[in-house]
């Protein structure tokens, strides 16, 4: 099992890196906040506060949008030809989902280094700590992306995630915090899981470590993960998948 | 017995009965051909010999190894090219050709040799570089192939391996399968609705209609009497297969 998803993974990685436009292309939304909105936000608040939201929006639309890899393989006909292969069914998605955390973690760092030249200072121990959640978090993505594209049709999946995509980074908080937000929609953007990591990514990047919020944060982050890969590892083993 | 089924069927959600009690043996070396018409359960049958669908009923071992109980077994054993390609349009093929022989345990010397065999093997030499995209639909179906032929199976699946192709690349196709066979011994299974190519190939010809197999010999057998296959379709199925085979539908 350990072997295949090595190999997938150092395949996949492969083409993913071939396609280096690919990556840039996948951040160039939350970059375009950050050099055209950033500016404007930090006359009312911090970089520290803006760029976790960023780092939310990106893991969204980057690993949140994986699936849209696995709509190309199924119609090409290669998904087919690698379940005939005896590749255990949960190396055909981790292979996948680690690819996707990678191509996460270097447009996450692209994006935290055009952030430093604007004025984020956030201390290396929270940055180091946002990694974690942020790999977490995005394997748990894929993971589900991966799921979503394989149960609808493969015409719905484009449409149906660009849609979706939006509303849970608004509810999440990302661009402005939910603070400021009048009491129903803060409490509506409690059933968001992308606030709780969001607010536990803006302490620690505000240097504060051990505070309720984060432990919030990561407790989310890693029952979504459980509940994601349980239901991306369903789905592959099903039948057709 | 390198496939022996009984009862095989599948019933899909929503209650479509595909395949309704398939009773077959195929003998290791021999040349199978599943003749029918769209829709009568041939791709459906075929998938589930090939451990993509998973049976509602019956039972089945192939290359040795009980299809439900083990499926790892069986992919280790066999070969399978879908009805449709399995190549990624613009990756070069040779790093796919890699990974899939990797998939199946060989190592990275083992896999190039294995490549460069086949390749050689189906009048490919040269070409692995390539993206699908730049090469003809004869190319392709034969890059196809040399996926499911890495791993050296005993067992080859083909889900109408020829639809699509222009004459010569058929007749060149069907000089390779014969060749698997003669040269290696390996058992070929294909469906196909083209009754030339079914008369051509095949050691012994099954008809799938409704989910059933109704009729079964050598092209031989089947002609007996004077009679063409297309006769023996027409008296079989009430439905000309002709006809079947100018529609361009996919099987089910």
């Amino acid at each position: 099992m350990l072997r295949d998803t090595w190999l997938l993974f150092r395949h996949g990685l492969g083409v993913t890196l071939g396609q280096r436009v690919g990556i840039v292309v996948g951040a160039i939304q939350p970059l375009l906040f950050l050099v055209l909105f950033g500016p404007i936000f930090v006359t009312i608040g911090t970089w520290e506060t803006l760029v976790p939201g960023l780092i939310i929006q990106l893991g969204l639309m980057s690993a949140g949008m994986a699936g849209f890899g696995i709509v190309f393989d199924k119609r090409s006909g290669v998904l087919e030809r690698l379940r005939v292969t005896p590749a255990s069914r949960l190396a055909l998605l981790l292979g996948r989902v680690l690819n996707n955390v990678v191509t996460l973690v270097i447009q996450t760092v692209l994006l935290l280094a055009v952030a430093y030249a604007f004025g984020l200072r956030a201390p290396l121990a929270g940055i180091a700590g946002g990694f974690v959640l942020i790999v977490v978090l995005g394997a748990s993505l894929a993971a589900l992306s991966y799921a979503i594209a394989l149960t609808i049709d493969d015409h719905l999946f484009p449409p149906v995630m660009t849609t979706a995509v939006v509303p849970l980074i608004l509810l999440s908080g990302s661009f402005l915090p939910m603070s400021m937000a009048p009491g129903w929609l803060d409490a509506l953007s409690h059933i968001s899981p992308f606030r709780y990591v969001l607010e536990a990514l803006r302490d620690l990047f505000h240097g504060h470590y051990l505070t309720g919020t984060v432990a919030i944060g990561a407790a989310v982050t890693v029952v979504f993960a459980v509940f994601s890969l349980a239901i991306g590892t369903r789905v592959f083993n099903r039948e057709q998948a | 017995m390198i496939i022996e089924t009984s009862g095989l069927s599948k019933t899909f959600k929503g209650g479509v009965q595909a395949v309704a009690g398939v009773d077959m043996t195929v003998e290791p070396g021999e040349i199978v051909g599943f003749l029918g018409p769209n829709g009568a359960g041939k791709t459906t049958t075929m998938r589930m010999l090939t451990t993509l669908l998973r049976p509602t009923g019956g039972t089945a071992t192939v290359a040795g190894h009980d299809l439900v109980r083990e499926p790892a077994q069986v992919r280790r054993r066999i070969g399978y090219v879908a009805q449709g390609s399995g190549l990624p349009p613009v990756s070069p093929l040779r790093g796919e050709l890699e990974l899939q022989g990797m998939l199946y345990g060989l190592g990275r010397a083992e896999v190039a040799g294995r490549i460069t065999d086949v390749l050689a093997r189906l009048d490919l030499t040269g070409l692995a570089d390539r993206a699908a995209v730049t090469l003809s639909g004869g190319q392709r179906r034969r890059f196809d192939i040399a996926f499911a032929l890495l791993h050296e199976p005993v067992l080859l699946f083909l889900d109408e391996p020829t639809t699509g192709l222009d004459p010569q690349s058929r007749a060149g196709l069907w000089q390779h399968i014969r060749s698997l066979r003669d040269e290696r011994g390996m058992t070929v299974f294909l469906t196909t609705h083209y009754l030339d190519e079914a008369d051509a190939l095949c050691d012994r010809i099954m008809i799938m209609d409704g989910g059933r197999i109704v009729a079964e010999g050598t092209p031989a057998e089947l002609k007996r009497g004077g009679r063409t296959l297309d006769d023996v379709f027409l008296d079989i199925t009430g439905r000309s297969l002709r006809e079947e085979s100018a529609m361009s539908g996919q099987g089910v």
